[in-house]
């Protein structure tokens, strides 16, 4: 791989942007395709193999092409997972899912609880929810849980994810607190959105502690992510 | 806007390659039965046999590595296979089960 088409790949990447490197293995002759634009000088692609490539890359599929021996990288932007309150289970949620891949934020403006000492290098942001959800701005490659079991926070970051294309949403706290929370959306007009909502949170794994708790947070996560 | 997790082959290549040192990539471009890395991932390896990422689960990568230490010493690229049936695979160590295709190249 040349360096230049290297660097071009992790710019893409940084900015956010899908790109397939396609690789002819026989000669090792490489180009880079775009959702809407083309860079492959050393390799000729046809049209219909090009638009093969950019099918795959709208789903993040790599492989080879049909019998061909074009190889098709796929790099996505990766997914997001956005904390609501820096809790206790926040800390071990944070570290699982970076494990697995995801973009952390953490959000609580409670800046005793919002703190690196807790967090470590993941990234913190102590604007109120409402001001940080329209920042970060939700969309289908994001997941946002609320912990703080506080209605002041967490209502405004739900009523954000319920109103963006969040592929998932959920909130700690038991069926009554649940039902007390659905009451207070559904007077702010959230109504039939409602049921996106994953609450009581996580899968029913039975564990008690917080790092527990965060595992079957993660593990409902995944399986909605990927249709399980 | 947030942390990302693992770190990067890509990035480290990279690196690598501006304080001078060579480098290969190694990816999975084919996969049968039970391969325990998908088709895209990477393993990244310079020219002092240090490697981040994993192409296998751990089975295959030292024989990975060495290969890659060719590829950098003359520049071509190659597809490696390793499978069940190979015996080689087996001395390897991808008893896994399953079947892996690698292309392995140099950065330049």
């Amino acid at each position: 791989m040349k360096l230049a088409l290297l660097r071009e790949v992790q710019r893409a990447r940084a900015d956010k942007q899908p790109v397939a490197v396609v690789t002819d293995l026989g000669s090792g002759a490489q180009g880079l395709v775009y959702a809407d634009g083309l860079a492959a000088p050393d390799l000729s692609l046809t049209a219909a193999q090009v638009d093969a490539v950019r099918t795959w890359l709208r789903t993040a599929r790599s492989g080879t092409l049909g019998d061909s021996e074009l190889f098709v990288r796929s790099y996505v932007p990766d997914y997001r997972l956005l904390i609501v309150g820096a809790v206790h289970i926040a800390q071990a949620l944070a570290a699982l899912a970076l494990e697995c891949g995801y973009q952390v934020t953490v959000i609580d403006p409670r800046r005793a609880f919002a703190t690196a000492a807790r967090f470590g290098d993941v990234e913190l942001c102590t604007q109120w929810p409402d001001e940080a959800m329209a920042r970060l701005a939700p969309d289908a490659q994001t997941a946002v849980v609320t912990l703080a079991h506080d209605p002041k926070i967490d209502d405004p970051a739900l009523l954000a994810a319920l109103n963006s294309d969040a592929f998932y949403i959920g909130a700690l706290g038991s069926s009554r607190t649940h039902a007390r929370r659905v009451e207070r959306l559904t007077q702010q007009g959230l109504g039939e959105k409602l049921v996106r909502i994953h609450a009581p949170i996580g899968l029913q794994l039975g564990g008690r502690s917080h790092a527990e708790i965060a595992l079957s947070i993660l593990a409902q996560l995944v399986q909605v992510r990927y249709g399980a | 806007m947030g942390l990302a997790a693992t770190p990067d082959e890509l990035i480290r290549l990279d690196e690598w390659v501006r304080a001078g040192r060579q480098a290969a990539l190694a990816t999975v471009v084919s996969t049968w039965g039970s391969s325990p890395r998908p088709v895209g991932s990477h393993l990244a390896i310079n020219d002092q046999g240090d490697f981040l990422g994993s192409v296998s689960g751990g089975c295959i990568e030292s024989a990975v590595v060495a290969e890659a230490l060719e590829v950098m010493a003359d520049g071509e690229p190659r597809t490696l296979e390793f499978g069940v049936s190979d015996e080689e695979a087996w001395e390897v160590g991808l008893s896994c089960g399953g079947a892996i295709r690698i292309f392995v190249e140099r950065v330049e």
